[in-house]
């Protein structure tokens, strides 16, 4: 038993794998415990007799009814961010830089995805698929987009940011503004050009639509169903591969110690053999092809895409990172996870809890008003270290 | 170019310019390129050798005489030289924040919004119907303040975007400038989101119709006649009351541009401007001698803020609507587009910046956008790939490609001309000191040093 856990394969798997389990079970019951207290403080009040003349039950039964989908949603949502999340803190850990053009790596991810998907659907090889096969499309546009997210990612990093890299922080932060924009465009000028319309629906095809009855719990004179999407299932899963490989890449290989060594000290790192160039080449990639990944997934998951995308889940995905402490990939997990539930409790239970004076928009807000109190409680995030400036 | 610049001769070559840049507009009101000659005059009074005081004066004959006539000859070139003006008083306001005391505000038209907002609330009908759903209220009801509160609140837009500022600022500029552009983008979606929302308890900001009419001042009917007289034979028709609020809100514009400028002026000289300068080129360093890092930095930051709240008012006004789309993310980037392009830190530059954008977006893209659809209807082929014109796309049009033409403006100057078009007075001060004492890390200075050659990590 022992030697398993000394076998650094193994340790470097379980846990983060036990990571993810107390993540995500901690952060849901922190929150659910949180809704459930303040249903049962507001017992009696105008919320509650306004719940109950609406749906027909007190306010305390209609938080438990909705629970469990809202937990589901969270991990879900959660997991996205936590994979987009993963790109932003591998080049912040290695060059202390926000790539800002990240959201939109992650937008020619789901592009590409789903035009291979459109692509296949037109040629016929959609319709009344095995669910296998299916399946293995899926895989097949994942890997599409994440080839297509990683050589774009590369080919950023070597235009617009490498001629940049020992000028002062903040020039290279413009350029990858730029490098946003000019991709939202890019996208869009691409599309409508091919297409004639700059939004893509993902076809419908397998059984990722259908939904898979996990337990039926009576509770009181109702019957909650516990059920997941089956595409729910496959972002989630996709998203722990995705965190397990990356971690397992970083923390225990060859190349992990590279990249580790170029985020400590790239002067060094050279020093002792190492191709700081190749190896900061090779971060943007892997987290231009994460962030492609994602991309594919969220297309499943949302359906509709459109160049700009990109925008919202890559600011919230940089929220949690910073929120778990930038540069720590266990932290941008954790933040994921964490803005993933607090943000669709904002969305299901706002409206409800504020007698519909504050609709589930608000729940963007909430993401920036995380992300300032804890840049301003505690910058390093939630697990990182403290790091002082470079001078 | 020396030649042209010696005793009389830059008086003689200026004011034809300017007279050859006039008439030109004058006689073919339509065309790109007159009009492309006599917005570069001003420029070209900037970079010549003529006595300060004449260069007042011909600037003034521009702004007050030339510019008003040609502007309502053609009512298309007074809206672009109305936006180069509003974009400029802004762009010169981020640039207090970014380009003297380098903190990179993203989120740079929240206070413009704040400032619209302020008045589109206040000077509308919108104070009576903060009880109705959006779109349901009759808009016959009196306004709640007369119109010419305008002016006060054009100082109240100024103090509640200071105030904005420093709220916002207070938490966020301790932090490093890479997590106060994130926090300030944030900012300016959050401001976004509330003006598309705040109908629902309350009516604040109409939801996502925005709110309208808006009151204008009102003008002085006795000198508007007088400048009819004057103006019609001049014109060619009689201006109307929209073609003099045009006028108006031209000027005005003006006059905060020439308050930011002063203002800037003489704070850069001041302990003010060498402390924002310290903290911009090195924190640790400015901090080490004394500098109250987060004063200062709110001061830069409530400064910019307060000059956007000015022109936010006077947008609301001018257009007598405001809606959540003016206040976008993209307008923040072009915002910032401008002040790199032409220079951060940089009066001159920012000024050419905000004139360069603003005419490739009014002018050059949408003369594009009116070029294809000409194309398009005229079933004209491109040759050798036998494409039919009529086949493009109708998406694509050129006049929404803006953030292709932010992000192209953004990529190239950070690679190739980092100190902008104009760079400032002071970077090129510090190009000659390094001359002198060696290549330093400065990063103005492209030539001097390659960015490639770096720390010869291969």
């Amino acid at each position: 038993m022992r030697r398993i856990f000394e076998s650094p394969v193994l340790r470097e798997i379980l846990r983060p794998l036990g990571q993810i389990f107390i993540f995500v079970v901690g952060s849901g019951a922190i929150m659910s415990a949180f809704m459930l207290l303040l249903a049962f403080l507001m017992r009696g009040g105008a919320v509650d007799q306004l719940t109950l003349q609406n749906y027909g039950f007190d306010l305390l039964t209609y938080t438990i009814i909705n629970l469990p989908q809202v937990l589901i949603d969270g991990v879900t949502i959660g997991f996205v961010y936590a994979a987009i999340a993963l790109g932003y803190t591998m080049v912040y850990g290695v060059l202390e830089f926000i790539n800002f053009a990240h959201s939109e790596i992650f937008a020619i991810g789901a592009f590409i995805g789903v035009e291979l998907l459109i692509f296949l659907q037109s040629a016929g090889r959609l319709t009344g698929v095995s669910n296998t096969l299916a399946t293995v499309w899926l895989i097949v546009a994942v890997i599409a987009g994440m080839a297509a997210a990683g050589a774009v990612a590369i080919l950023v990093e070597m235009s617009a940011y490498r001629p940049l890299r020992n000028a002062p922080r903040l020039v290279p932060l413009i350029s990858a503004i730029g490098v946003s924009f000019f991709l939202q465009d890019g996208i869009r000028l691409v599309e409508s050009l091919t297409t004639g319309q700059f939004y893509r629906v993902i076809p419908t095809f397998g059984n990722f639509d259908q939904r898979v009855s996990l337990a039926s719990v009576p509770f009181g004179s109702e019957v909650i169903d516990l059920n997941i999407q089956i595409k729910s299932i496959w972002v989630i899963g996709a998203a722990i591969l995705m965190l397990v490989g990356l971690n397992y890449l970083v923390n225990a290989t060859k190349l992990g110690k590279a990249i580790r060594s170029v985020a400590q000290d790239q002067t060094t790192a050279s020093l002792m053999g190492v191709n700081v160039n190749r190896i900061i080449s090779l971060t943007f990639l892997i987290g231009g092809a994460l962030g492609g990944a994602a991309g594919v997934l969220f297309a499943l998951k949302f359906t509709r895409i459109d160049p700009f995308v990109g925008f919202f889940p890559g600011l919230k995905a940089f929220t949690a990172a910073v929120m778990g402490g930038i540069g720590n990939i266990t932290g941008a997990l954790l933040g994921g996870i964490v803005l993933g539930m607090l943000e669709t409790f904002a969305g299901s239970y706002l409206n409800v809890y504020t007698l519909g004076a504050f609709g589930a928009e608000y729940k963007d807000i909430l993401a920036f008003a995380i992300l300032i109190l804890v840049l301003i409680f505690r910058p390093s995030g939630l697990l990182g270290e403290q790091v002082g400036q470079k001078a | 170019v020396g030649w042209l610049n010696e005793g009389p001769r830059p008086y003689i070559f200026t004011s034809l310019y300017i007279a050859l840049g006039s008439i030109l507009v004058y006689i073919s009101p339509r065309s790109m390129i007159a009009f492309l000659i006599f917005i570069s005059s001003p420029m070209l009074l900037y970079y010549m050798k003529i006595q300060p005081r004449a260069k007042v004066i011909l600037a003034l004959v521009i702004a007050l005489v030339l510019i008003p006539i040609l502007g309502v000859r053609n009512i298309f070139y007074l809206e672009t030289i109305f936006q180069i003006s509003v974009f400029a008083a802004l762009a010169l306001g981020l640039n207090i924040v970014v380009g003297f005391a380098g903190l990179l505000d993203l989120g740079y038209v929240a206070f413009y919004a704040v400032g619209a907002y302020l008045w589109a609330i206040f000077g509308s009908q919108q104070m009576f119907m903060l009880d109705a759903i959006p779109g349901t209220a009759s808009t016959s009801t009196e306004f709640f303040l007369p119109a010419n509160t305008f002016y006060l609140f054009i100082f109240l837009g100024v103090g509640l975007a200071a105030l904005t500022g420093i709220l916002l600022g207070l938490p966020v500029l301790r932090l490093r400038g890479d997590y106060l552009a994130i926090v300030t983008l944030g900012f300016g979606e959050v401001i976004r989101v509330l003006a598309n929302n705040l109908d629902k308890p309350i009516n604040l900001t109409n939801g996502p119709q925005g709110i309208s009419p808006i009151q204008r001042p009102t003008l002085p009917e006795p000198i508007l006649e007088v400048l009819r007289a004057i103006l019609r034979p001049v014109v060619g028709h009689t201006v109307t009351i929209g073609e003099f609020y045009n006028l108006f809100f031209y000027l005005a514009a003006l006059t905060v541009i020439l308050v930011v400028i002063l203002v800037v002026t003489r704070l850069d000289d001041s302990n003010i401007g060498r402390a924002w300068t310290a903290i911009r080129e090195d924190e640790t360093a400015a901090i080490a001698m004394g500098v109250p890092l987060v004063r200062m930095k709110l001061l830069a930051f409530a400064a910019g803020a307060s000059f956007a709240g000015a022109m936010g008012v006077l947008f609301a006004a001018s257009r007598t609507f405001v809606s959540p789309e003016s206040f976008s993310f993209m307008q923040s980037i072009g915002v910032l587009s401008m002040v790199i392009l032409g220079g951060l830190g940089s009066i001159p530059g920012v000024i050419v910046g905000a004139a360069v954008v603003v005419i490739l977006n009014l002018q050059i893209l949408q003369g594009l956008s009116l070029y294809l659809s000409t194309l398009r209807q005229s079933g004209a082929v491109i040759p050798i790939i036998n494409f039919a014109w009529k086949d493009l796309s109708t998406q694509l049009d050129p006049a929404k490609y803006q953030r292709m033409l932010f992000g192209l403006i953004l990529i190239l100057m950070m690679i190739y001309r980092p100190a902008g078009l104009i760079p400032a007075e002071r970077r090129k001060r510090e190009l000659r000191a390094n001359n002198k004492n060696g290549p330093s890390e400065h990063f103005s200075d492209p030539d001097l040093e390659s960015p490639e050659s770096g720390d010869g990590i291969t």
